[in-house]
């Protein structure tokens, strides 16, 4: 009977035959579609890991967010001004989870009022020509005698256009406090500096600080780089 | 009541101006809210510095002197005349280009005050200013620094005060009002400096001085400034119950002040360095005197310092190896400043007069004796009848030589020092203990610097908007010289008659005085009087004639004159007028001729007699 008759297979045969490309081609197609799936459900798994790792960040933000207001208010600095302006704390904390930002643009100091401050400095008090002049061959005396002119005429120009006071009022080598939270750059603390603010100790130098400057208004024609010019008796 | 925004006070010194000022609607009685206003001035060249006060220094520059811009102020300005402290310092390099004390030469009686005679004496390339040019200068740079600082309320529509010297006379009064009203200024009242000091202490002392003067008190205001001295009196007199002040007499302009003083010294060392065989050229002595009236200051403030030292830098570059170093002592400074300046005298003593050399150039008649001392024994000698008239004053001792005070106030920048302030005070003393006098004591001022300006502020607002005023008029009774009609005498100058017309005390804004007499002007031609005023003679009434006065009364000042223009009259006709005078409200003598019969023969109007401000010996020399 089978002789007879061609099995189902062997009648199947031929049509297996044909179909094997194409099963192969589908088996084919279903491997690359799982390594497919595989490789995006990966990412997404992974995106979803990164995502999800924040989330104890995000809770612990919001939660603290919505329970207290300094938080908040330092969170919405964070977002209004950027992160130059985080204090403290704040700083503190970003500072371990990424590395440490520059917290200021560094800036080209203009040429212009220091050449006009140095002029007024020279018209006055002969500033640049005590400073130029060589001063080894003269005595005490005759240095002590020339630095009279300098002082005079400099502390004028200082009078005028500067307002000067002292960072710290107190005497020097009284006892004083900085601080938690002190500005670094109007007060130094140095020597032992550890531990926690507040500091103690004692007063070194009571600092200066300008409280104003008046400099002239210069006209635009004026060569500022001319710090005095050549005199010609006619 | 005007509708202005700020009180202004001016002053317009000999060496600095300074503009102090309030806001009417913030002050309360007499509590009175002062500002100084910060002028914006060239320092150097192409720069500009606001300073409260603007040195009275123009400077000519050459037109390739500066980079063309360098001298631009923030309202442009004009880059051929420099004010303030650049010009200052450029005319100590090159004074042949500076314009100095202009205020002086305003007031000077023998220049033509409207003629570009300033700086004097120089090349012709330099284009000369006139005296009158530079009060405008200044007034200007002022007007410009405030409506820059007050765009919106600007100078012409405030209350102005502007001082004058209480010496200025007639015509200098009129030149200063003058200048005023060319930068704009139409409410404007001059005022005299002793009076504004006057004024200044009585804001600071926010209405105390009524307890710390009482009725018959006599103010003696003693102002020594930068280049001239000023004396004036006021009496504490009372009206209706209420206090009020009267000023009696002023004193003659004596031009003699601290620049005197600090190159006095400067000279002084300068002797004592050429014994050491050191020369020292135009520049070095404009720096020690500089390095003097430091050294001045530190030793007549401490009294414990015996000498203070001065170093004259070099010129060039090499400072250290050029400069000369030298000191004041306390003994130069004493015998110079304290001997010289302020002398212990007798009060009979008066100031050495030398006769003048006839070939004298034309310059600023300084003072010929330096005793400021003596210069006040006289003042108060001569107004020692001062007070006669007044009501609740003690009658004068007959035998009294002087008038005297019972109170000093000090002004100017002079008197910082302490000490100069005790002698001044301890000289009076000793001539009022003389004549068995209670001493003198003193006001207490702030400021001295700027107590003019802050005092003209305080009127601007007081005489609008209630307030202590200082009653006066005029300080001088005026008269005109009217020739006898007599047969001529060969070597006799025909007899000289003064007829009053404007009596002593002639207040601002009162009615005009006439006097009865006539004249007879001739039309279309120029008619002259001889102008006379005395600070003394109080009794003259309008149209007293003197016959005969002794020669201190009588002081003659630049005549007066006249032109009756020939236009509905026929030339060379005679007119008979009437001199009319009254003082203005700008606080100026205005002189006006009136014709008799003018309104039958035509519709001929008043003319106005202005004031010779031309100068007596250029005149005739033209």
């Amino acid at each position: 009977m089978t002789d007879e008759k061609p099995s189902l297979f062997e009648r199947l045969q031929p049509l297996m035959q044909r179909l094997q490309p194409l099963m192969q081609e589908a088996k084919r197609l279903s491997i690359r579609g799982l390594k497919l799936a595989r490789h995006w459900l990966g990412i997404a798994a992974r995106e979803t890991w990164i995502v999800l790792k924040r989330l104890p960040i995000a809770s612990y933000s919001f939660f603290w967010a919505m329970v207290s207001p300094e938080y908040a208010q330092r969170l919405t600095d964070l977002y209004i001004d950027g992160a130059s302006t985080l204090t403290n704390k704040a700083s503190r904390q970003r500072a371990v989870e990424a590395p440490p930002q520059p917290q200021a643009v560094l800036q080209e100091s203009g040429p212009d009022s220091a050449l006009v401050l140095l002029s007024l400095l020279q018209k006055e008090g002969r500033f640049l020509d005590f400073l130029q002049e060589e001063v080894s061959g003269y005595s005490d005396h005759e240095v002590g005698a020339a630095a009279r002119v300098v002082h005079d005429g400099c502390r004028r120009v200082l009078d005028d256009h500067l307002s000067i006071a002292p960072v710290r009022d107190e005497a020097e080598g009284s006892q004083v406090t900085l601080q938690k939270g002190f500005d670094p750059s109007a007060e130094r603390p140095t020597g032992q500096v550890i531990g926690e603010p507040p500091f103690t100790g004692s007063l070194v130098h009571r600092g200066w600080r300008a409280l104003d400057v008046r400099l002239p208004q210069v006209a635009s024609s004026r060569d500022v780089r001319i710090l005095a010019p050549a005199e010609v008796e006619l | 009541m005007s509708a202005a925004r700020y009180a202004i006070g001016i002053d317009l010194g000999t060496t600095h101006s300074a503009l102090s000022y309030v806001e009417i609607a913030k002050c309360e009685g007499e509590e009175v809210d002062q500002r100084i206003l910060a002028i914006p001035q060239l320092t150097a060249a192409g720069s500009v510095e606001e300073r409260p006060l603007l040195p009275s220094f123009i400077y000519l520059p050459h037109p390739d002197e500066h980079t063309p811009g360098d001298l631009t102020l923030p309202w442009g300005g004009d880059p051929t005349r420099v004010i303030g402290e650049h010009a200052r310092r450029q005319g100590v390099t090159t004074p042949i280009r500076l314009v100095a004390s202009a205020k002086s030469w305003l007031c000077h009686p023998d220049v033509d005050r409207k003629a570009a005679i300033l700086p004097p004496e120089v090349p012709s390339d330099v284009q000369q200013l006139s005296p009158f040019e530079a009060s405008v200068l200044y007034l200007s740079h002022l007007r410009e620094a405030w409506n820059g600082a007050h765009p919106y309320d600007p100078l012409d529509g405030q209350d102005v005060t502007v001082t004058v010297p209480a010496s200025f006379d007639p015509a200098a009064r009129e030149l200063t009002a003058e200048a005023a009203k060319a930068v704009g200024i139409d409410n404007l009242v001059l005022l005299e400096e002793p009076q504004a000091a006057l004024y200044s202490w009585v804001n600071d002392s926010v209405g105390r001085w009524r307890h710390d003067v009482k009725v018959g008190d006599i103010i003696l205001v003693v102002d020594v400034g930068g280049g001239t001295s000023d004396f004036s009196l006021i009496a504490v007199t009372e009206q209706d119950g209420a206090l009020e002040l009267t000023r009696v007499a002023v004193g003659e302009h004596i031009l003699l002040g601290g620049d005197n003083m600090d190159l006095t010294l400067a000279h002084v060392v300068k002797q004592k360095l050429k014994k050491n065989g050191v020369e020292l050229d135009r520049w070095q002595l404009q720096a020690l005197t500089h390095g003097c009236r430091q050294a001045k200051e530190a030793l007549l403030a401490d009294a414990e310092r015996e000498a203070y030292p001065i170093v004259v830098p070099s010129r060039g570059a090499k400072l250290i190896g050029g400069s000369i170093r030298t000191e004041l002592t306390r003994d130069e400074v004493t015998e110079t400043l304290i001997e010289g300046f302020f002398p212990e005298v007798s009060v009979d003593e008066r100031p050495a007069q030398r006769a003048r050399g006839a070939l004298t150039k034309v310059g600023l008649p300084f003072a010929q004796d330096p005793a400021v001392t003596r210069h006040l024994a006289a003042f108060l000698g001569k107004q020692a009848g001062a007070t006669e008239d007044l009501e609740g004053f003690v009658e004068h001792a007959h035998w009294a030589s002087f008038l005297h005070p019972t109170a000093v106030l000090f002004n100017g920048g002079v008197f910082n020092a302490e000490v100069l302030r005790d002698r001044v005070l301890q000289v009076l003393n000793q001539w009022l203990a003389a004549e068995d006098a209670p001493a003198a004591r003193l006001l207490e001022a702030h400021d001295m610097d700027l107590a003019v300006a802050r005092g003209a502020a305080f009127y601007s607002y007081a005489r609008n908007h209630g307030g202590v005023r200082i009653r006066g008029g005029t300080s001088h009774s005026y008269y005109v010289g009217i020739e006898r009609s007599m047969p001529a005498i060969p070597g006799m100058e025909p007899e000289l008659h003064a007829l009053c017309v404007v009596p002593f005390g002639l207040e601002e804004g009162s009615e005009p005085v006439m006097p009865p007499q006539e004249f007879g002007l001739v039309v279309g031609e120029p008619v002259r009087f001889r102008f006379f005023g005395s600070s003394v003679r109080r009794e003259d009434q309008v149209g007293d004639l003197l016959e005969e006065w002794s020669e201190d009364e009588l002081e003659e000042l630049e005549e007066i004159q006249t032109s009756l223009p020939a236009d509905k009259l026929k030339r060379s006709e005679v007119v008979p007028v009437r001199l009319q005078a009254a003082v203005s409200e700008v606080g100026t003598l205005e002189l006006t001729a009136i014709p008799t019969q003018g309104k039958a023969v035509g519709e001929t109007s008043d003319w106005k007699v202005s004031f010779n401000t031309r100068g007596g010996s250029s005149a005739d020399a033209e």
